[in-house]
């Protein structure tokens, strides 16, 4: 610094003048920042205050006078403050009450009885104060005169404040307080198990020469293209007290942490694959050919350069897997029992108890393990991709009968998993009425019968999904392009980026919650939006933001820097260099973006399920409110015809990958 | 396909500013119900062929779902009229200010345990739900169980395991098992009943007809959930027997009220008007035996004939009153005790 | 011939630019004016700054302080679309997905230009940079060479002022660079387009620039003609990283001699004072040896010394020789023709005289004596 101030010579510094184009890209990232802003911390702020905006009985509000027993009023006019100093008839725990918390008056007088001739006034001090006469809602300093019959039905409301009182009663609730462990132990024990079964498998597809190798990564794909809540109707028809093979679970229930960890295993699977795949892949061959060299066991060899080779893939997968089996809603909803979980909690407080700000309080303790498994997350991607910018050989596997007989076996186990789940919903959905009559009927997909939404529900799914991946593939691509190539304003940049990530770490539920408490404000000018399809597309949108950005980040680093440079030197502007150049090579990125939004968009449950309306409602809620009405059959029906669209996505998407690619990127095929 | 979607989606904007417009001039009303969903096509047939000037948009969930987000709205209503939503909901409703009182036409006319005590009443009742038991027969006779006839029954101990109902905190029909508990048998013998199912209880389901409904898969073999539910499943096949505990049954009723701060008070009211009539009445006794015009009722098929006479004496001030309280008694004792095995 | 001087004003001119990056200078007052239609080349080590002013004259990564004027235009804060070159770079920054022609064409289009005008200018660019076959081509087909060329014939298609080629040679191999080092050069000579040339490849830089920028930590070292350069450097900084230089340690004696181990020669005249330790430098193609039948004993007016060859390495068209001498306490390299060293016999070992011409042999200061 003092070197800079000595030499460099006093004066402005030169700065360009902006040209059209800079201002356009320029405001643009800025339209994108308020479109997150808006989308997203905004929401997640008023979460947040909401989690601290308590309920607290302010007894100095309220003023009694009791009469004579003639019923005429003579005695002092005490506040029920000054009553309840009295006789203690309220600590000041039973004070600190929720949204809905009531206190019957009649407990500041312990002499009371309702067929006394006494009589009650009662008044509030102002207009804030508000009691309940039975159920009539009362405010203001003018008296209520009752008969001690009527009196017993008065009851005291609370008044809105701040503070951590919410934060106090979550961790002084025994119930509340367990499903942080409870969660805790079933993230934990289903990335263990999930992260050493796709290990194995990702291992057997790299490192054998099995057949089928192709088949074996495509069905290891399929679960992500159900609702996570799909496993766990299978699980009940495969283990629940009248499942196939119920047998296996020696009298232990599948509703609990077995079917939560057995479903999670099944969703979670691929992720945890790509991403050990991915690592695997990038070993270098000639390390092997070193060990083969020197004669190294390939035990030894496995644990000296396959491990420490793969180590950041396994770290990202567990934390990746954590975090999903940590947020997840609806596995848990649908096969959780009686055993509580952090995400579950959040819909039984909004949707169950109504009360909101507890549910805002679970879902700040949720974030904190998701935003923890999400910051690792990152610091070992980010190693990762360095070791991956440094790849050599490839490594190419030599047959081995007993191995590859051995991965062809374990490989065909987990494929039947994942097959067999897949199958049995299906069956299901097919069976006539489970378990008395297996006869095949198309009953079941009466869904116009039943709760959820119908076939509407379907038709809304697949809509939020073609919106979702449009507007999502637009406005990700576009603002990780102007991100990615705009010169110079660096703040602007910088809060982007950040805002990007944070989606990552915010779970759906979390999400979906914050969003009822922003937009559904009155006195929000976005108030519209709400009950709509717009605010679904949205929430999905920002939901998904951030791996459709690091995808569209991925493929534009990939491009020449000096594009831009080019293209302002021949004094063309930027949007052309965009249409013409930017857009069509990235275009293999761009439609794995919108696969990736639409796939996700039909089977998304978290995010939505405080957001849709009945014009809106979707398949995957739908699932979950079939399953939940006890429409299990039929809830495996719409389950698994969310899978077949998403199949058939997948084959568009592939179809048209290859016919896009092939007109527009003849250049890399040469 | 996308350009339709695009076009859609711009459309959106516009649609959604249009409606309101549309509300003020054709007579169309946001109704919230948590009717289930195959009867409401038939509602608004019924309704429409009375007035068919005005629209209804049905907004319908369960009752949770429908009550939660009709409380999230407090200060932003976007419901015109409650159509089909439990009474002690709409008495939150009513402690919130959020209903708008008018005595409908012809309300005198109905049983007055339907009809909201004050005047003019916030809410008029439609019929009645009440709990039952699901008993499945086929399951029994396999586990050798025999059908219980009370409440008190539902505690012995060769039930373990094999009773399941809805969790109050997120079913109405859970919740009015619960109080009416606690009004049969007092505060503390009705906590002192429920530590005792809660030993034989399987597990607690997010939705009230889902007990039922897992009763009659032969999942459950007893299941805690209401006739009108048991009735249904019955008539699709199973091999159910529905059970009306000995010391009573809790229910409550489907009623309906205007929303306070309606665009269109006039279409309201003469939409709750025929709410209450008599052919409504007789359209509701379709799926409910009790319903609150006297004289209509016919019997539904397959429902328990003793039903009404065991429906208890129901007190929905306390219901309502108490239910922030109860839940979290209840939820402090048998919620999330369940550790992993 | 190319100076720039009152009735040939400068065409760019560059004027105390300071660039800083954080605490790090990266230019450090640098002025320079190029004449019209002059080859110019920036040239020095990685880090030099080079890259940077290139940059900051097509307005890339502006500079932090000065100025840059253009056609007596001040240039300094303008965008890059609103100043007047073309720009090359080492990675070709060819559109991948855009075949040859529409590359060539990029720039040309909405320029109001018809689409016949542009397909003959592409045209006629294709053939000047002789590849008119190739147009339907797509970047990826073309060998390294082709595609710079395309590069090049895209950045002047639009007829820029100016032409900044940023490494244009370094990503290409040996052969392919030399033979494209001649074309790029005929080429500017043809349009007499004014050129920077960014590189770090001396031989590029003398063998294509009408002048030299020799750049290093930031500053601008000297400025000449190839030439100058090569035979005259200014600092041993220059000296030594064009070419390749002898540096042995010496003693000055008077303004125009030196001492070096015993012996005492006359070289060119230099400012140090008496005794003063310095740094005395001489080419190895500036040794030349002595042929022992002209004159057996080494004579010291005759600039002769005694050395043997402690090492000699075939370069093809020339010896590389290490002459180690205990007179001059240390060893100098020296390029011995082929017919020198055959004529003389010369081997490892053997003994000869060489001389070290006086106006060849140039003193700078010795940074290792300086205290």
């Amino acid at each position: 610094m003092s070197k800079l101030a000595t030499e460099l010579p006093a004066g402005p510094r030169v700065r360009l003048v902006l040209g059209s184009d800079d201002w356009f890209m320029r405001g643009f990232i800025a339209l994108i920042v308020l479109y997150l802003f808006v989308a997203l911390a905004l929401p997640l702020y008023a979460m947040l205050s909401k989690s601290i905006s308590t309920f607290r009985m302010d007894l100095t509000q309220f003023q009694f006078q009791v009469s004579d027993e003639t019923g005429f009023f003579s005695g002092d006019i005490l506040s029920a403050d000054e009553l309840n100093a009295a006789v203690g008839a309220y600590s000041e725990q039973e004070l600190n009450v929720g949204s809905g918390g009531r206190l019957s008056a009649t407990a500041f007088f312990p002499d009371f009885s309702f067929r006394s001739p006494v009589k009650y006034r009662v008044r509030g001090v102002d207009d804030s104060a508000v009691f309940l006469l039975g159920s009539e809602r009362r405010t203001g300093p003018s008296w209520v005169e009752l008969d001690s019959n009527q009196f017993r039905r008065v009851v005291l409301r609370p008044v809105t404040s701040v503070g951590l009182d919410n934060f106090k009663r979550y961790f002084s609730t025994p119930s509340l307080v367990q499903s942080i462990k409870n969660s805790l132990f079933i993230a934990a024990i289903s990335t263990v198990i999930t992260v050493l079964l796709a290990f194995c498998f990702a291992y057997a597809l790299n490192r054998s020469c099995m057949r089928f190798k192709g088949v074996f990564r495509l069905i290891a794909m399929a679960p992500i293209l159900v609702p996570s809540l799909l496993p766990g109707i299978a699980l009940v028809y495969l283990f629940g007290n009248q499942g196939l093979l119920k047998a296996v679970m020696a009298g232990e229930s599948i509703y609990g942490p077995y079917g939560i960890i057995a479903g999670s295993v099944f969703f979670t699977f691929p992720h945890a694959m790509l991403i050990i795949t991915t690592a695997l892949a990038i070993s270098d061959a000639r390390l092997y050919e070193a060990a083969l060299s020197l004669r190294t066991s390939r035990w030894k060899t496995f644990w000296t350069i396959t491990i420490p080779g793969a180590r950041y893939g396994l770290i990202s997968a567990a934390f990746v897997v954590f975090n999903l089996v940590i947020t997840d809603f609806g596995l848990p909803k649908v096969i959780g029992g009686q055993y509580n979980v952090l995400a579950v909690d959040i819909y039984k407080q909004v949707i169950g108890q109504q009360n909101f700000e507890m549910g805002a309080v679970v879902s700040v303790v949720l974030l904190i393990p998701a935003m923890l498994a999400f910051g690792i997350d990152r610091i070992v991607q980010r190693r990762q991709v360095a070791l991956l910018s440094a790849r050599s050989v490839v490594y190419q596997p030599s047959s081995s009968r007993i191995f590859d007989r051995f991965c062809l076996l374990y490989c065909s186990l987990i494929a039947i998993f994942i097959l067999g789940i897949l199958g049995i919903c299906q069956f299901a959905a097919l069976v006539k009425f489970w378990p008395y009559d297996l006869s095949l009927s198309l009953r079941n997909y009466a869904f116009n019968r039943m709760d959820g939404g119908g076939w509407a529900a379907y038709r809304n799914s697949i809509e939020l999904a073609g919106l979702t991946a449009f507007f999502g593939t637009v406005i990700v691509f576009t603002g990780a392009y102007m991100v990615e190539k705009t010169q110079g304003f660096k703040g602007g940049r910088t809060l982007f980026q950040f805002l990007a990530m944070l989606p990552m770490a915010i779970p759906g539920m979390v999400l979906g919650l914050a969003y009822i408490f922003f937009f559904n404000d009155p006195d929000n000018p976005l108030n519209f939006l709400y009950g709509t399809m717009a605010i679904l597309v949205l929430c999905t949108v920002t939901h998904f933001y951030t791996v459709s950005h690091l995808t569209a980040v991925t493929a534009l680093k990939q491009m020449d820097n000096e594009f831009e440079s080019v293209n302002a030197s021949l004094k063309q502007p930027f949007y052309k260099l965009f249409a013409r150049v930017s857009v069509p090579v990235c275009l293999p990125a761009i439609l794995d973006i919108s696969i990736y939004l639409f796939v996700n968009a039909m089977t998304t449950v978290s995010a939505v399920v405080f957001l849709y309306s009945t014009s809106t409602a979707l398949a995957s809620v739908a699932v979950l409110n079939m399953d939940d009405a006890g429409d299990v059959a039929p809830a495996a029906a719409m389950g698994m015809m969310i899978f077949y669209t998403n199949v058939a996505a997948r084959i568009v998407h592939a179809g048209l990958s290859r016919g896009v690619l092939r007109r527009t990127q003849v250049w890399r095929h040469h | 396909m996308i350009t339709r979607l695009i076009g859609k989606a711009l459309t959106l904007g516009v649609a959604t500013g249009a409606m309101a417009l549309v509300t003020a001039h054709a007579a169309e009303l946001t109704v919230y119900t948590a009717v289930e969903a195959e009867d409401l096509a038939r509602y608004a047939e019924q309704f429409n062929k009375a007035h068919p000037d005005i629209t209804i948009n049905w907004v319908r969930d369960s009752t949770g779902v429908v009550t939660a987000k009709l409380l999230a709205e407090k200060n932003n209503p976007q419901a015109d009229v409650i159509w089909g939503l439990a009474a002690t909901s709409l008495l939150l409703m009513k402690s919130e200010g959020m209903l708008e009182p008018y005595a409908p036409k012809g309300v005198e006319n109905l049983d007055p345990k339907f009809v909201d005590k004050s005047d003019p009443p916030t809410w008029t009742g439609m019929d009645a739900w009440v709990a039952s038991v699901c008993f499945n027969t086929v399951e029994a006779d396999k586990l050798g169980l025999t059908a219980p006839t009370s409440w008190q029954d539902l505690t012995k101990p060769e039930y373990k395991g094999h009773v399941i109902m809805p969790n109050p905190n997120s079913s109405g029909t859970g919740f009015l098992d619960v109080s009416s508990w606690l009004q049969l048998f007092g505060e503390e013998d009705g906590w002192a009943y429920m530590d005792a199912l809660h030993e034989n209880i399987a597990r607690y389901t997010h939705s009230g007809s889902a007990p039922c409904k897992l009763a009659a898969s032969g999942e459950i073999p007893i299941g805690v959930s209401f006739a009108f539910r048991g009735a249904k499943s019955k008539a699709e096949g199973a091999p159910l027997e529905i059970i009306v505990p000995s010391e009573g049954v809790g229910w409550d009723m489907e009623a309906t009220a205007i929303v306070a701060g309606t665009d269109d008070l006039e279409a309201a009211k003469t939409l709750v008007d025929w709410t209450i009539t008599k052919e409504a009445n007789e359209m509701y006794n379709t799926g409910y035996a009790v319903v609150a015009y006297p004289g209509v009722a016919k019997p539904v098929e397959h429902f328990p004939p003793n039903l009404i006479e065991k429906m208890i004496d129901n007190d929905f001030e306390f219901a309502a009153n108490n239910r922030a309280a109860i839940l979290a008694e209840w939820q402090s004792r048998y919620d999330g005790k369940s550790e992993p095995k | 011939m190319l100076r720039t001087d009152d009735e040939n004003p400068a065409f760019l001119k560059i004027n105390a630019l300071w660039k800083a990056f954080g605490d790090f200078l990266a230019l450090k007052d640098i002025s320079l004016e190029v004449a019209e239609g002059e080859f110019v080349c920036f040239l020095g080590p990685s880090g030099c700054g080079k890259t940077t002013l290139l940059r900051a004259i097509a307005g890339l990564d502006p500079q932090t302080r000065g100025t840059i004027e253009q056609s007596s235009r001040d240039i300094s804060n303008l965008p890059p679309a609103q100043r007047d070159y073309g720009i090359v770079f080492q990675s070709y920054a060819l559109f991948p997905n855009l075949s040859i022609r529409r590359n060539v064409a990029y720039g040309l289009e909405n320029a109001g230009h018809s689409r016949s005008k542009i397909d003959a200018r592409v045209d006629e660019l294709l053939q000047l940079v002789d590849l008119p076959e190739q147009g339907n081509k797509y970047p990826a087909q073309l060998s390294g060479g082709q595609q710079q060329r395309i590069a090049l014939a895209r950045a002047i298609a639009t007829k820029p002022g100016l032409l900044l080629l940023d490494e244009p040679l370094s990503a290409l191999d040996a052969r392919v660079r030399v033979s494209l080092r001649h074309q790029i050069k005929e080429l500017q000579r043809k349009l007499g387009v004014t050129t920077v040339m960014v590189t770090h490849d001396q031989e590029e830089g003398l063998s294509m620039a009408d002048r030299i920028v020799v750049m290093n930590h930031g500053r601008i070292e000297q400025v000449g003609t190839p030439i100058q350069i090569y035979r005259d450097p200014d600092t041993l900084f220059v000296a030594d990283f064009i070419g390749e230089m002898n540096q042995v340690q010496g003693v000055a004696e008077t303004a125009d001699r030196v001492r070096i181990g015993e012996v005492s020669f006359n070289c060119q005249s230099h400012g140090f004072s008496p005794d003063e330790k310095v740094l005395a430098t001489v080419r190895p193609e500036d040794i030349v040896p002595i042929e022992r039948d002209h004159s057996d004993q080494a004579d010291p007016a005759d600039q002769g010394v005694e050395v043997h060859i402690g090492d000699m390495e075939f370069l093809g068209s020339y010896w590389k020789a290490r002459l180690d001498s205990p007179r001059l306490s240390g060893s100098l390299n020296a390029n011995l023709s082929m017919n020198a060293v055959r004529r003389m016999e010369l081997s490892v070992g053997s003994h000869l005289q060489v001389r070290l011409p006086s106006d060849r042999l140039k003193l700078f200061a010795n940074p290792s004596a300086v205290t």
